[in-house]
């Protein structure tokens, strides 16, 4: 594919509370064994592009480790690669990313020095699959100057955590809100943008000159009129992580079989860093009902409705229902979740009840010590 | 010019024949185990967590799946610039083509891609053992005795010993007699196919020997080495080893993995 992919991988969220402490948002674990980053950067070299960047800040040493070879996503070529960038003090500046179109910015040469024509951009907090190929083919045959992927929401969504969009009858968009008051709209922009190399690095360019940093609102919102700006509608699922509300629905959503096969038995696949831990392993007290156990997991106790991540310990008794429980998780005996996240290498004691609100999820932190089982 | 200290060469061509439907479509080191692993695996992750970089996997029966399974040998660290997990089937060669007709037969095939690596010393492996072992270890305790050939052996039940082949030690670990399925076992200390050869002398004897129909390690090396005195040594090993080579103990190991607390236990860290 003629394009160069870059991955914006830099961001944190208030709203994630206690989970994104230790961790940025494209690197929230998903499923059972993928982190998110995994969706866009499976979708990148699904749609073959072979050259990718992901521009990272918030806790990059979290996406660092998970990034630590590209031969998972099958980049390690000679020709393109995956390419990580944290901000970097130079002969011109030493700021922060001060915004998405700014860390582009910062990074100028990368786009510069790359000869495909055009550039996709993606977030590392969406859990969808899309062929960008198709997106492209749709670029070129609007003869658009900016194409921004977009989901028609379901009626009766909240969407106005979103950007919102409008268009004509063509797909062009007239009206473009960021998280606006008042949802006006149930057409949501994703978060991903196909933009010509040379458009882009002008824009850019001309962004950072008027000393403006974000893609959104400097870019999409202020060329809207200018520029042919297309919206691009994708059919599929498509979810985005920015709350513990929408991380932990979207987990849940990976117990729907439809789902679950969606992305995980029809082609394309999605692919992750693997570990080599052994089979999830069941003891004689478990019990298991319509829940995702990982590998490296041993389980004693019951178990439904829930998502357990790799090596998590279960004891005999316990109770785990409407839950997940993140990697590296040892759960003493007689232990009761419920619609709860367990933070990752907690260690829970014995006999403790963890009961959340079906409409407000507890996060469970636990640094106790941890004896050898 | 490249040097590695030791190399690993893996015997994975055999047939298997004992474990019937199992190995009709595959060879037997491509057999699944464990709900996720095939054979092969624990050699293989035994060699790269001890710290060797260089795999000679010699290839004959059923390659296919085998093959695709090691590809260039990334799940293992096993993708190097120099070194690293190379395939060996038996090929055509001016004179004297022909299958490897035994076990030794199969590295004398191979000596050249052995010399290329420059190696002191070269570990035979067989790929149906399910087990953990650092094989650094064995080679101190090769070069601290100054050994010629070193087996690792392992003590198993005195009424099951006639089922091994049986090392008979000196006070110094030296090994001074063979007995190949004894009757009236003397010791109980049997060979679990594992050697370190210094590979001057493993050479020597593998062109020595190479008129020798079915050249194989147990019934013409290992012998022509004792007879000229050479210093053999059995390092003893005390940890979890099983030959899943017959369906009875290739459905034993399997089983063993879900007691409650395993044998084999492949969760602890």
């Amino acid at each position: 594919m003629k394009a160069v992919g870059i991955i914006l991988a830099g961001g944190n969220s208030k709203r994630m509370k206690e989970l994104s402490m230790k961790r940025a948002i494209a690197a929230m674990p998903i499923a059972g064994s993928y982190r998110s980053i995994d969706f866009a950067l499976s979708n990148m070299t699904n749609s073959h592009i072979k050259k990718v960047g992901v521009f990272t800040q918030y806790n990059s040493r979290s996406l660092n480790e998970h990034l630590n070879s590209s031969k998972w996503w099958d980049f390690g070529r000679k020709q393109g690669g995956l390419f990580v960038f944290t901000p970097m003090i130079t002969a011109e500046n030493s700021d922060w990313y001060r915004g998405t179109a700014d860390s582009i910015y910062q990074n100028l040469n990368f786009l510069k020095s790359s000869h495909e024509p055009y550039v996709i951009i993606a977030s590392g907090d969406g859990v969808y699959k899309l062929d960008y190929s198709k997106v492209l083919e749709y670029h070129v045959a609007k003869k658009a100057d900016i194409t921004v992927v977009c989901k028609e929401m379901p009626a009766g969504t909240d969407v106005t955590r979103f950007g919102l969009v409008h268009t004509d009858i063509d797909g062009r968009i007239t009206e473009f809100e960021e998280k606006p008051m008042v949802a006006t709209s149930s057409l949501v922009s994703c978060g991903v943008y196909i933009v010509r190399r040379r458009q882009l690095i002008e824009m850019i360019e001309k962004c950072a000159e008027d000393d403006r940093y974000d893609f959104v609102t400097d870019i999409l919102i202020r060329y809207k009129n200018v520029k042919r700006i297309y919206a691009y509608k994708m059919d599929g699922y498509w979810s985005n992580i920015s709350s513990v509300d929408s991380y932990y629905k979207t987990n849940m959503d990976f117990l729907d079989k439809e789902i679950r096969d969606y992305f995980f038995r029809t082609y394309p696949e999605v692919y992750s860093k693997v570990d080599d831990n052994p089979p999830a392993k069941y003891n004689p007290g478990a019990s298991v009902r319509n829940s995702l156990v990982s590998s490296g997991c041993i389980i004693n106790g019951e178990i439904e409705n829930s998502i357990l991540f790799k090596k998590v310990y279960v004891g005999n008794n316990c109770v785990i229902k409407n839950s997940i429980v993140l990697n590296d998780v040892y759960i003493g005996d007689n232990t009761r979740i419920e619609n709860c996240i367990v933070e990752s290498r907690d260690t829970i004691k014995a006999n403790m009840t963890y009961i959340g609100d079906p409409d407000n999820i507890k996060i469970v932190l636990e640094q106790n010590d941890r004896f050898v089982m | 010019m490249i040097k590695k200290e030791m190399i690993a060469m893996l015997l994975a061509g055999g047939q298997g024949s004992r474990l019937g439907v199992l190995t009709a479509k595959v060879a037997k080191p491509a057999v699944a185990f464990g709900g996720k692993y095939r054979i092969i695996d624990f050699p293989l992750s035994n060699c790269i967590n001890s710290g060797i970089d260089t795999v000679g996997v010699l290839t004959q029966y059923q390659p296919l799946r085998l093959n695709t399974h090691i590809g260039i040998g990334i799940p293992w660290d096993l993708d190097r610039n120099v070194g690293g997990v190379t395939v060996l089937p038996p090929y055509e060669k001016s004179t004297n083509s022909e299958w490897y007709t035994g076990t030794a037969n199969a590295i004398y095939q191979n000596i050249n891609y052995i010399d290329v690596y420059n190696p002191d010393y070269v570990l035979i492996l067989s790929g149906d053992h399910i087990y953990k072992m650092d094989y650094e270890v064995m080679l101190e305790f090769h070069k601290a005795n100054n050994a010629d050939l070193t087996i690792a052996a392992m003590p198993v039940p005195i009424e099951e010993a006639s089922r091994f082949g049986i090392v008979i030690t000196d006070e110094n670990s030296r090994i001074t007699e063979f007995e190949e399925k004894p009757a009236n076992p003397r010791s109980n200390l049997a060979s679990m196919g594992i050697y370190i050869f210094s590979w001057p002398v493993l050479k020597e004897a593998l062109m020595k020997l190479s008129e020798q129909p079915g050249c194989d390690f147990g019934k013409h090396i290992i012998p022509y080495c004792h007879a000229k005195n050479d210093r053999i040594f059995a390092y003893e090993y005390n940890g979890y080893w099983k030959d899943v080579g017959t369906l009875g103990s290739y459905w034993e190991a399997n089983m063993e993995l879900i007691d409650i607390i395993p044998v084999f236990n492949l969760y602890e860290e």
